[in-house]
């Protein structure tokens, strides 16, 4: 694997082949926020709020981090007036499904995002995709997946298998950025297999 | 439908997990919709997970996860159809079977879909009935061609 130089943030990094831009701020103790992003989990490129300016060969980008791979001579700038406005609009957006997520509200604070600024649509799910990845990447087991598509996207569990599995693990639930996934489990189960759970 | 009859457009299909959707709009076709048990046959045979087939199924506009009647009926209702009476053919059509846009009678015979444009303006007001284009339909004429099917 060859060595590959990069600057972020003023920074020279070195990285190797293959890793992503993200990846590689971290590793030298750069932070970039990320809502749908995990390591152990394929990059995903959902949320879009670790979003970067990359500059190469003169020309200035804004790029996804968590799936932009090291490229020579990179030029990375993870804040800017630019990448701190469209981090505000995101959050904001996100806001109108989650309006009282603690990591949104975090996140909210650090880019002046306002909570109200687009009519609330309380659906809590982000679609950040992190308890779908985890049981299928993981787990192995996909307990849970995506249903629908656009604004009626949401998870769903599958009855038979979260009834067989989900009660034993629950590796999920921690990861869930607004607990959507907790009331979406526990609304399976009282629909699905109520019985089991209570030890009937 | 029953398992043989998936099996066999699976195996069609060399039971390939590629031909995914290939497969769900063969089973769409001929039943007209999917049921929870086909899926999981689907799923069972081509060894991919039930939630990423059920992803696929609720993805596409051409599934149905609920009963689907044996006709389909689409009634333009796109700018040339309608000032040209698209909704007293709609109106007519929903009097005759009984059932509203985006519903399914009793008894499984007919379905009812409004669409925007289906392309052939010239032939306004149009309504498609099974995939048979029907042009320069009039309420009278509506009644007559809903009769002719079974």
């Amino acid at each position: 694997m060859s060595e590959i130089s990069l600057r972020i943030d003023g920074e020279s990094v070195a990285a190797k082949e293959g890793m992503t831009v993200l990846e590689a701020a971290r590793s030298a103790g750069i932070s970039i926020p990320t809502l749908c992003h995990h390591e152990k989990l394929e990059p995903f490129g959902g949320c879009r709020i670790c979003i970067v300016e990359a500059e190469s060969r003169g020309a200035t980008r804004l790029v996804v981090s968590c799936v932009y791979p090291v490229e020579k001579d990179l030029v990375v700038r993870t804040r800017s007036p630019k990448v701190d406005r469209i981090r505000k609009t995101l959050v904001e957006l996100l806001l109108a499904h989650a309006p009282d997520s603690p990591e949104l509200q975090k996140l909210a604070k650090e880019y002046g995002s306002d909570r109200d600024r687009f009519e609330k649509e309380a659906s809590f799910c982000v679609h950040c995709g992190l308890c779908v990845r985890y049981c299928a990447e993981i787990k192995k087991k996909n307990a849970v997946g995506f249903v629908d598509r656009g604004v009626r996207k949401e998870i769903c569990f599958i009855p038979e298998i979260a009834a067989r599995e989900c009660n034993a693990c629950k590796e999920c639930f921690p990861l869930c950025p607004t607990s959507y996934l907790q009331a979406c489990f526990v609304l399976t189960e009282a629909l699905a297999f109520p019985l089991a759970s209570a030890g009937g | 439908m029953d398992k043989a009859r998936i099996d066999q457009i699976v195996d069609r299909h060399g039971g390939e997990a590629s031909a995914l959707i290939q497969i769900l709009l063969e089973i769409q076709r001929e039943n007209h919709w999917l049921p929870a048990e086909a899926l999981k046959r689907v799923s069972d045979r081509l060894k991919v997970p039930l939630a990423r087939t059920q992803h696929i199924a609720t993805f596409y506009k051409a599934f149905s996860l609920v009963p689907r009647g044996r006709h389909e009926i689409h009634v333009c209702m796109g700018t040339a159809c309608h000032v040209r009476g698209a909704q007293r053919i709609l109106d007519t059509v929903e009097d005759r079977i009984g059932i509203k846009a985006g519903e399914t009678d009793s008894e499984l015979k007919f379905s009812l879909e409004t669409v925007n444009c289906i392309g052939c303006c010239a032939l306004g007001p149009v309504m498609e009935i099974d995939g048979k284009t029907h042009g320069k339909i009039s309420p009278a004429k509506t009644a007559d061609v809903l009769n002719g099917y079974k």
